[in-house]
């Protein structure tokens, strides 16, 4: 595509080819009637998919802190449905100073974003049909990431709006800590996606995959910014941890405090809708999407129905993945500190996912002008190890220059001497201290040296 | 910073937190696939009470089913939780029984002083803990209820035979 000298780095959009007009009368197509079959069929899955991710988060979370989890309703299998009935059966509340047009429709702004996204996905290899090509993607959208930025950005107002039309105090705290995250995060996300077009040299989710097909996954090639979509995904969905607008020990719940029966349930719907979403994209962007790796039969044409249902299985397994990554990453990490979470976003995430932009595009133009090809070479993708060799050198000097060769030193220390000295120094100062020192001399010199452990 | 108020740096320059998270995950990790399996399912499971466990109160009765208590007094005496309400009564024969004896299961601290003292070895705190009821009033338990449990009883600790062998 760009083997020549300086073509443009970044085409934003292609002209779109008009589905084959194969219909039985002027407003019943084919292409049409596939398309809603796939949206219901798209529509079902995620919403099971959403249920049984309550299940799973309860198991996991269960063998991690040893218990056994859910499993009395049909051996636990039938907890999705226990609480979905029971949400059903209670009762909604309606506190007397909401701003009731808002209050109501929050939980809806939270969820529909998350799942409009699944749209422009594409979930499998395209599935051969007596009537033309049906490509396992409900809208094969020639802008496919631009709607999913603009999009994913959208799900803050349900946040945001759902603790302001509360009225109270903890959720309007949890509002707006949801939004400045969200916010911030959501440039380190942007970011650290550009790399990812510059390579595809496509904005369509389609094209991006293919490059992956052909050369390595992105994350190989394109790690620093795999690692920052990651986290950025993470604060983006509201998952411990940076689950700052929850935040149940501080907040009680924030933004949804007033929320109760099925509107609450709604909320929790919407984070695990987030949680797939954002995981497909991990996958779509950074893993190949629904290629099966080193397996080139199965990712290309001729296409057949059983590669479709190969690398449809692979999709799945991939978004497992991440989905159990969310999990893992919850019962384990507590929550960031607010301030450490913007420096993070600010400081750390931003800065390197703007220089990372520059490198990669400096390497891209680079390579290409050495005339190193994009498609694998006798079965080497050599452009993609370039940009390995590349990613390697970089992630050392990224863990040297921000983690300070940290990563081999022990994760705690001892306190510094000059700390400990001015420690004891504010001990001398207090009347309580000088009390203490009167008192019991030999207890006091204990519990001053005792600072140090 | 208000003052005397003890703040403790972060001593950053030693510390990775990247290394920190890696253990944490790899923690977690290793109990998700091997768990440390203490559950108890306790309904239909039910761990074995210890011997000297002190719950539930029995009155046991002699041969002929009636109570043994000779109405003596001692418990009422020594309880510390002052839950034993005792009226003794006497026979033609002059053999002392309880008109009314009555445990305030709700009252009762489960020391085992009643079982400790009791002369005839009439009354007795059980290895049960199994107890509801709709009212407070239901769990004064009076003879008859406290002679129907059929529990088995606590055995007290022997100083003689300290771990009981």
């Amino acid at each position: 595509m760009m083997t020549h000298g300086l073509a443009p780095l970044l085409q934003v959009a292609r002209s779109q080819v008009p589905p084959p007009d194969v219909g039985f009368a002027w407003f019943i197509s084919v292409p049409l009637i596939y398309t809603i079959i796939k949206i219901l069929v798209v529509f079902t899955v995620y919403m099971v998919s959403a249920a049984l991710l309550t299940l799973a988060e309860r198991k996991i979370s269960a063998w991690i802190q040893d218990r056994l989890g859910p499993n009395r309703v049909i051996k636990g299998w039938g907890q999705p449905l226990a609480d979905g009935v029971k949400n059903f059966m209670k009762e909604e509340t309606l506190p007397a100073a909401v701003n009731k047009p808002l209050f109501l429709m929050a939980p809806a702004l939270a969820f529909i974003p998350a799942l409009s996204l699944w749209a422009v996905l594409p979930f499998a290899a395209p599935l051969p049909l007596k009537w033309g090509l049906m490509p396992m993607v409900v809208a094969d959208l020639p802008i496919g990431y631009l709607y999913i930025l603009s999009l994913a950005s959208l799900g803050v107002y349900g946040i945001v709006l759902a603790g302001w039309s509360s009225n109270n105090k903890y959720a309007l705290l949890g509002g707006l800590r949801s939004s400045a995250q969200m916010v911030s995060y959501e440039i380190a996300m942007g970011m650290s996606t550009i790399p990812v077009l510059l390579l595809a040299g496509d904005v369509s989710l389609g094209t991006i995959i293919q490059e992956q097909e052909r050369g390595l996954w992105n994350v190989l090639s394109l790690s620093i910014a795999a690692g920052i979509f990651i986290v950025a995904a993470f604060a983006e969905t509201n998952r411990l941890p940076f689950d700052l607008p929850e935040a149940e020990s501080e907040l009680i719940a924030g933004y949804h405090t007033e929320y109760s029966a099925m509107k609450f349930s709604f909320f929790f719907i919407a984070e695990y809708c987030n949680m797939v979403t954002a995981s497909a994209l991990m996958v779509t962007l950074f893993f190949g999407g629904w290629t099966v790796p080193g397996w080139h039969a199965v990712n290309s044409a001729p296409w057949a129905w059983w590669k479709t249902a190969i690398t449809l299985a692979a999709f799945l397994i991939k978004v497992m993945f991440f989905l159990f990554l969310y999990m893992w990453i919850r019962w384990t990490l507590p929550r960031f500190r607010y301030d450490q979470l913007m420096a993070l976003g600010w400081k750390v995430m931003l800065p390197a996912a703007l220089g990372y932009i520059v490198i990669i595009a400096a390497a891209i133009l680079g390579l290409d002008m050495l005339g190193v090809p994009r498609t694998a070479v006798h079965g080497v993708p050599v452009y993609g190890l370039c940009l390995l060799g590349l990613n390697i050198v970089l992630l050392g000097l990224l863990l040297v220059v921000i983690d300070r060769g940290r990563l081999i030193s022990p994760a705690s220390a001892r306190v510094r001497a000059a700390e400990l000295a001015r420690l004891r120094a504010v001990r001398e100062r207090s009347s309580l201290a000088g009390r203490a020192t009167l008192g019991a001399p030999g207890m006091a010199v204990r519990e001053s040296s005792g600072v140090g452990d | 910073m208000a003052i005397n108020v003890k703040v403790l740096a972060r001593p950053v320059e030693d510390v990775s937190y990247v290394r920190a998270t890696l253990k944490g995950m790899a923690l977690t990790f290793r109990h998700l696939v091997d768990p440390h399996k203490v559950t108890v399912q306790y309904p239909e499971q039910r761990d074995e009470l210890s011997p000297r466990w002190r719950g539930t109160h029995r009155m046991l009765t002699t041969e002929d089913g009636k109570a043994k208590c000779v109405a003596c007094g001692l418990c009422p005496t020594v309880c510390p939780a002052n839950c034993i309400k005792l009226v003794p009564g006497e026979d033609e024969q002059g053999n002392r029984y309880p008109l009314v004896f009555e445990i305030d299961e709700f009252r009762c601290i489960f020391c085992g002083y009643c079982q400790e003292v009791c002369p005839e070895e009439a009354i007795h705190v059980g290895r049960h803990y199994e107890n509801s009821e709709y009212s407070r009033e239901g769990f004064v338990y009076d003879l008859e209820r406290l002679v129907s449990q059929t529990h088995a009883v606590c055995e007290m600790w022997d100083p003689t035979d300290p771990r009981g062998e």
